[in-house]
């Protein structure tokens, strides 16, 4: 069914037709709007879940840990100070090789204080064994949040569905929401639970004779996400007709391009009105829509014969320059300009997007803060 | 999946029996004749190693020394100072 | 019959944590999901791959015991499972770090028996003070010196501060009278919402006593009136030992390294403490 909804209750719907048992979640601006929907379809009955209102993000993963590991599906969402907040969890869930599934309203991280979005509080934790996936519009973002849970559990391991704070989560857009998603989802069907009639035993230490092996372990399995992700893609196509790329990475415009900007989430919507307005025809565009595990393979082909990239995001690993860029230059031999641009809020206006297009001409490297009002 | 590293680092049940704590004692203790097999020891044991056994009709304290770490709270505790020590050879 | 709790635990030598747990399992049965808070329970019998738990045991981090205990709780119920969920943290886990999110179990009323054996102090990172550290006791982080007596600070009064909560059950427990802690722990499950049990964990290595002492100087906690055996149900107070004679606070604290360079007005310090304490749990 068609409805014109917010990013936030388009999240909800994905929840609702996944139906976790479980969901705990603490309210932080831009998420407010995903929980508060929740909250409601459980108090109207059209959810059957035990709704936690938490008093902390940390506790939030902390209880979705406790109820999956008991042999349940969990859901939980938040942004920026939140995350940060839950971090230390987040690589427990992992480290455990729990499916949960999270939704980021992703927004600027303290100081100085902003609600506003960015990828801060993302880039942040993507070092925690997390499968970050990152969307561009609404109905994106329920396709996606509905295909988290079927590749968490398929491969043991949490995913994060990132969209961004605002843009996302408070634009009314019109969205197509299943009526089920039986047939796509089955029911969940954990290997080891904690249950008295075979009292396992999660969570441990681990000595130095074991514990590398189990890093290990947990990297070949995020790696394995690049498979699962991609069928995924496929099989959510065959039974709702909508498919993102590869389910890794999206390009828009490549055919006969010279040029590509890297990006994600939703500033890439706007590359691309810009792309078809002004028929641009020498750069086209790579979405980055799989951020960890990283499409290194899909990055290198994408891009061995163009003359130079750039890399626009809206995050920035000091000390080194933009995090997408640097793992980009990892596997990219060629020049690529880093555009840092959109924190705190910042809109990523038209004229912005031009002008990254003419420094992406110029084929050389540097670090440019767009739109910076510091003197050089 | 290798075995000897379960997923998400899971252990079965009950699976530190095999550490043989009882290699850590310093003092051994020992019951002797004066235990009239009260179960007091029993409680205050940080091991649960010990448990009252009926040998010939009598009720009778007996440790387990694979595990006992020979802490000798039960010596301490015995209402009956039936349990005395050796030094461990 | 199986021991829930097996041998081969990695704790010290007349550890009162292991024991605790012995006595808690003994209680419950194995019809629990036992959730434990980073500690030195959780290091010791839980060392990959071996586990001294033969019932279901979860632990994570530190600080969100009560959140995980909410989370099992929750599924369980969804689950349609009637299993009993016992959380286990230290003193460190649950008067500092953990405080939180055990208030938030509290307040959110979630069905789980909540049980802190306390230390009085960060005994798995080599005995650091916590909250729960007793007046003048020495830790490495309280040592005293010229300018101090040791730790500042009287105990954090966990038990009234829950019992504000209005938690239906709060109780104290000590090893040396482990009928009395049974019995609570038994007790604290036939009561629907979250409960409370706080045990005195005396610590040979932290407290520096001899290893055979653990259950006397917990027994002389209570016999000189440091540790009050207590129950309050729904706001309702019950002292279940009065020592007819307190003996002075003295007898249990010459017992113990961490309190050694105490002088004698530092220890009438903590006398007219535990006096005034008993008035006040009188009253109340």
């Amino acid at each position: 069914m068609k409805k014109v909804i917010e990013g936030s209750h388009a999240v909800a719907e994905a929840v609702r037709l996944c139906a976790p048992k479980v969901i705990a979640a603490y309210p932080i601006t831009p998420q407010t709007h995903i929980v508060e929907r929740l909250s409601k379809m459980v108090a109207d009955g059209q959810l059957d879940s035990e709704f936690l209102c938490v008093e902390s993000e940390h506790s939030a993963m902390s209880a979705c840990i406790g109820a999956q590991a008991t042999g349940v599906r969990t859901y939980t969402a938040t942004a920026s100070q939140g995350l940060m907040l839950m971090h230390e969890m987040l690589h427990v869930a992992s480290g455990m090789r729990l499916p949960i599934v999270i939704n980021v309203a992703n927004r600027s991280v303290s100081s100085p204080l902003s609600i506003w979005n960015d990828w801060l509080d993302a880039m942040a934790v993507r070092n925690s064994g997390w499968v970050q996936l990152f969307v561009e519009s609404s109905q994106e973002a329920l396709d996606t949040t509905i295909q988290a849970y079927k590749i968490a559990e398929t491969i043991h391991l949490p995913v994060m569905v990132c969209i961004d704070g605002f843009y996302l989560s408070h634009t009314y857009e019109p969205v197509d929401i299943p009526d089920t998603v039986a047939g796509y989802l089955g029911d969940y069907k954990p290997k080891v639970v904690l249950d008295p009639k075979n009292p396992i035993t999660q969570g441990m230490m681990a000595g130095p004779k074991a514990f590398q092996e189990f890093k290990e372990q947990q990297h070949r399995a995020l790696l394995s996400a690049k498979d699962v992700i991609k069928n995924e893609n496929r099989e959510f196509n065959k039974k709702f007709g909508r498919i993102y790329g590869d389910g890794l990475v999206e390009t828009y415009n490549m055919e006969s391009a010279d040029y590509a900007i890297i990006s994600m989430g939703s500033v890439c919507g706007t590359i691309k009105h810009i792309l078809d307005e002004k028929k641009i025809s020498d750069i086209g565009l790579i979405r980055i829509k799989t951020y960890r595990p990283f499409p290194n393979k899909e990055i290198i082909d994408l891009t061995k014969n163009l003359k130079a990239l750039g890399v626009l995001e809206k995050d920035i690993s000091f000390g080194i320059g933009g995090a997408l860029w640097a793992d980009v230059k990892t596997f990219v031999d060629k020049p690529v300009s880093n555009f840092i641009g959109g924190l705190g809020g910042r809109d990523i206006q038209i004229e912005d997007i031009v002008k990254i297009f003419g420094t992406i001409r110029k084929e050389e490297e540097n670090i440019h803060w767009v739109g910076s009002q510091l003197k050089k | 999946m290798d075995k000897k590293f379960n997923e998400g680092a899971w252990a079965e049940p009950g699976t530190s029996v095999k550490n043989k704590t009882g290699s850590w004692r310093t003092f051994k203790p020992i019951v002797t004749d004066r235990c009239v097999g009260c179960g007091t020891c029993t409680k205050f044991c940080p091991e649960g190693a010990i448990k009252i056994v009926e040998k010939n009709g009598k009720k009778k304290a007996e440790i387990n020394y694979d595990y006992c770490k020979g802490c000798l709270i039960c010596l301490k505790e015995c209402p009956f100072k039936a349990i005395e020590k050796e030094v461990e050879k | 019959m199986k021991k829930l709790l097996s041998f081969g635990t990695r704790s010290c030598a007349g550890c009162p944590a292991s024991l605790a747990v012995r006595r808690i399992l003994e209680a419950v049965g194995d019809n629990v999901i036992i959730v434990n808070g980073t500690s030195c329970l959780e290091v010791t019998t839980t060392q990959y791959p071996l586990s001294s738990w033969n019932v279901p045991y979860i632990h994570t981090a530190f600080e969100c015991t009560g959140a995980v205990a909410s989370g099992v709780e929750s599924a369980l119920k969804k689950m349609g499972k009637d299993t009993h969920v016992v959380a286990i943290a230290g003193d460190g886990g649950t008067f500092d770090i953990g405080l939180q999110s055990l208030s938030g179990m509290i307040d959110r009323g979630h069905n789980v028996l909540y049980i802190c054996y306390d230390n009085e102090c960060y005994a798995n990172t080599g005995l650091q003070r916590s909250s729960a550290t007793p007046y003048g006791a020495a830790t490495t982080t309280s040592p005293p010196g010229k300018f101090s007596i040791g730790n500042k600070t009287f105990k954090k009064p966990i038990v009234q501060m829950l019992a504000a909560q209005k938690v239906p059950y709060v109780a104290t427990a000590s090893l040396a009278y482990p009928d009395d802690l049974e019995r609570k722990v038994k007790k604290a499950l036939t009561i629907k919402g979250p409960k409370f049990i706080h045990i005195l964990a005396p610590c040979p290595i932290s407290w520096r006593f001899d290893s055979s002492e653990t259950i006397h100087v917990a027994r002389l906690a209570v016999e000189t009136g440091m540790w009050i055996l207590c129950e309050i149900e729904n706001g309702k107070i019950k002292i279940n030992v009065t020592p007819s004679e307190r003996k002075p606070v003295k007898d249990y604290l010459s017992l113990q390294g961490r309190f050694k360079h105490l002088k004698d007005e530092d220890i009438k310090k903590i006398q007219e403490k535990v006096d005034d304490d008993w008035k006040a749990y009188k009253k109340y």
